[in-house]
């Protein structure tokens, strides 16, 4: 266990080493470039901009900057926004407590809802109730969340006046509670199919009929015999979920204009921030790494046929 | 009433409840399966009852029916699609069939228990063993988990399966065949209940694990004077253990004899059939007799006699009537106790 974990977590440092390179590369091959987009439409000295550069060091080559980034970096520097002269790691920090909170709100609406939809349709399997679910899970998916987040947005803030149609900057939980909706709206759907599926299934075992025999109540068959069993799948889903959800939103932030790690990066993408961009998806990937371990372990947990060596 | 009001603490002394009738009796039983494609008619009219201390072994192919007329005695039928058209299912004479769910709750388990053919996939993967039987102790007498895995320990050890206590947190998957099939057994046996019906409980192991299985699931019965139903198409297993036999067919009871006698002198075509395609080494060299055709399918049975396609004794009659089960005597009339036979030739068939 100690070992995989160890294992799992050196195989970190190329992930980690090749996303932030190849987001660097991204970056750098993108046309444009931020010391001009400073000077907005007007006319700027060439020699000037050059000047610009050379200090900022964006005439070196692509290895070169990368390799000063790096080392910055492990000195614990982010480095530093050309526009507005802030440190990336400020606007890290003030991002992603709202991504977290956006996030954590989204998964519990996802895992709640998902979850007890899942078993009530898959214990009454091709009845109507589950193919209602079937249903209206197929809408969730199929449409996609920007046209979610404008409805949600009309009905609910326009409408019936019951939230701001915007996050304010302090992103209080209220205000969380519909983009949250909104950003879980399309995992939910998943995971309603998916512990739908493994409950009908497991519900048909040998091992259920055997907790029937046994003379078990209803709630316990089914909370504990039925319910351990068919929530290995969808814990994993879930895992992998809780990442991606963490790694910001840039549509459902972008609608209901909350200041989370997705408008930061799109942000940065508009002004060619190469130091902020790259700084925020590393963060994502290694906070999608951390979620996929940890759910890994917790698979094994779960199930305890699977061993780690 | 008082036998299911009560939730018994201490192990009621073996047959302090009225012991005058049998402890278990299926009457007219019916059950039919509505499929997309029809009615399958699963059985069709069984009867037969078990004494405390008495092993019944139910025999007969796949799909004859004699797993699912067990399943409708413990209530563990999927319904729908299945369905109890008619019958009458006494436990300790009171039709089972007309309890409330809660009632038969506290039968399974705790009166009527059952062990399943395959215990790898009838035992929970994700649940240690220690836990799937201390459940019975912390559902059913409401024990502590210390308690209940203290009695699991014990179980286990009944059972022999060695080092219980080391193994009692161990997942199903970790123990060898023979060791599961014993969990089963323990499991089965927790709250000494008065019948265990056992579903081919050997069919999955191999053949020297199948006779210490037999011999220890003899032994308990033997000890806590159990009434046993056993499943099984496995005509050598039936010898050692049971009292006496039921041959079903197509869902019907075709024969019904003490064990030794069936195998002396049977008194259906089915049941010499079966008996003549076991190899023996008398025979050795000669060609095994098998029975011609296959079982009939369920949802179209062969009017008249359900074997008749397959028999070798087939007459027209056979084509047109259902045989009743009726008692076989010897040739001069005298009675055999406890022989029947779903025969219109048994005549034939036992003294011919």
């Amino acid at each position: 266990m100690g070992r995989y974990v160890a294992r799992r977590l050196l195989q970190m440092i190329p992930v980690f080493l090749g996303s932030t390179l190849l987001v660097f590369a991204m970056m750098y091959a993108l046309p444009g470039d931020p010391v001009r987009a400073l000077a907005g439409e007007q006319a700027v000295d060439p020699t000037q901009i050059a000047e610009m550069k050379k200090e900022l060091g964006l005439d070196l080559p692509l290895w070169h900057q990368y390799w000063n980034y790096l080392v910055n970096l492990f000195q614990g520097d982010f480095g530093t926004q050309i526009a507005s002269g802030r440190p990336v790691a400020d606007i890290i920090s003030e991002a992603f407590p709202i991504t977290v909170r956006l996030a954590l709100f989204a998964f519990i609406f996802t895992v709640v809802v998902g979850i007890s939809m899942g078993v009530f349709a898959g214990l009454k399997a091709d009845t109507l109730r589950d193919r209602g679910l079937l249903v209206l899970t197929l809408l969730l998916i199929s449409v996609p969340s920007f046209v979610l987040g404008f409805l949600g947005q009309y009905f609910f803030a326009f409408q019936l006046g019951w939230v701001d149609p915007n996050v304010s900057m302090e992103a209080n939980a209220d205000e969380l509670i519909l983009p949250a909706v909104v950003l879980g709206s399309l995992s939910l759907a998943y995971v309603a199919r998916l512990t739908r599926t493994s409950v009908a299934e497991n519900l048909r075992s040998d091992y259920m009929r055997t907790a029937v025999a046994k003379g078990l109540p209803r709630r316990r068959i089914i909370g504990v015999h039925l319910m351990r069993n068919s929530m290995i799948p969808v814990v994993t889903f879930l895992g992998t979920d809780l990442g991606a959800l963490l790694g910001g939103a840039v549509v459902t932030e972008g609608i209901f204009n909350v200041k989370g790690v997705g408008s930061a990066v799109f942000d940065a993408l508009r002004h060619r921030e190469g130091a902020t961009v790259v700084g925020i998806v590393t963060l994502i990937v290694i906070v999608y790494l951390v979620a996929s371990l940890v759910v890994d372990l917790l698979y094994a947990v779960l199930d305890p046929r699977i061993r780690y060596a | 009433m008082t036998i299911i009001d009560k939730t018994a603490d201490v192990p009621a002394p073996r047959g302090s409840n009225d012991e005058s009738g049998p402890l278990l009796e299926v009457r007219d039983l019916h059950v039919e399966f509505h499929t997309r494609d029809g009615v399958a008619k699963a059985v069709n009219g069984v009867n037969y009852s078990v004494s405390a201390g008495e092993t019944l072994a139910v025999l007969g192919e796949s799909g004859s029916g004699k797993s699912v007329t067990a399943q409708a005695i413990m209530g563990i039928l999927d319904m729908p699609p299945g369905h109890i058209p008619k019958g009458e299912i006494l436990f300790r004479g009171q039709d089972m069939l007309k309890m409330s769910n809660e009632e038969r709750r506290q039968i399974r388990g705790q009166k009527i228990a059952m062990i399943f053919q395959d215990a790898l996939s009838s035992l929970n993967p994700v649940l240690s063993v220690g836990y799937q039987l201390g459940e019975m102790f912390r559902v059913h007498q409401g024990l502590s988990k210390k308690e209940a895995k203290a009695k699991s320990i014990a179980l286990m050890d009944r059972v022999r399966i060695p080092a219980a206590k080391e193994r009692v947190n161990d997942y199903p998957h970790q123990f060898s065949g023979g060791m599961r099939q014993r969990i089963m057994i323990a499991m089965a046996l927790a709250l000494e209940p008065d019948l265990i019906i056992a579903d081919e409980p050997t069919t999955a192991l191999d053949v020297t694990v199948q006779a210490q299985v037999m011999d220890l699931l003899a032994e308990l019965q033997r000890d806590f004077n159990m009434g046993l139903i056993l499943i099984t198409h496995d005509l050598g297993v039936v010898a050692d253990v049971a009292d006496k036999i039921a041959v079903m067919y197509a869902g019907r009871i075709v024969e019904t004899a003490p064990v030794h006698e069936i195998y002396k002198r049977p008194a259906h075509p089915y049941t010499k059939g079966l008996l003549e395609s076991i190899p023996r080494l008398d025979q050795k060299g000669q060609e095994l007799y098998a029975i011609k055709g296959l079982p009939p399918n369920l949802l179209h049975v062969p009017s008249g006699c359900a074997f008749n396609p397959r028999c070798t004794m087939a007459q027209d009659i056979c084509r047109t009537e259902i045989p009743a089960l009726r008692p076989v005597t010897e040739q001069d009339g005298t009675e055999l106790v406890g022989r029947g036979s779903a025969c219109h030739f048994w005549k034939e068939t036992i003294h011919g």
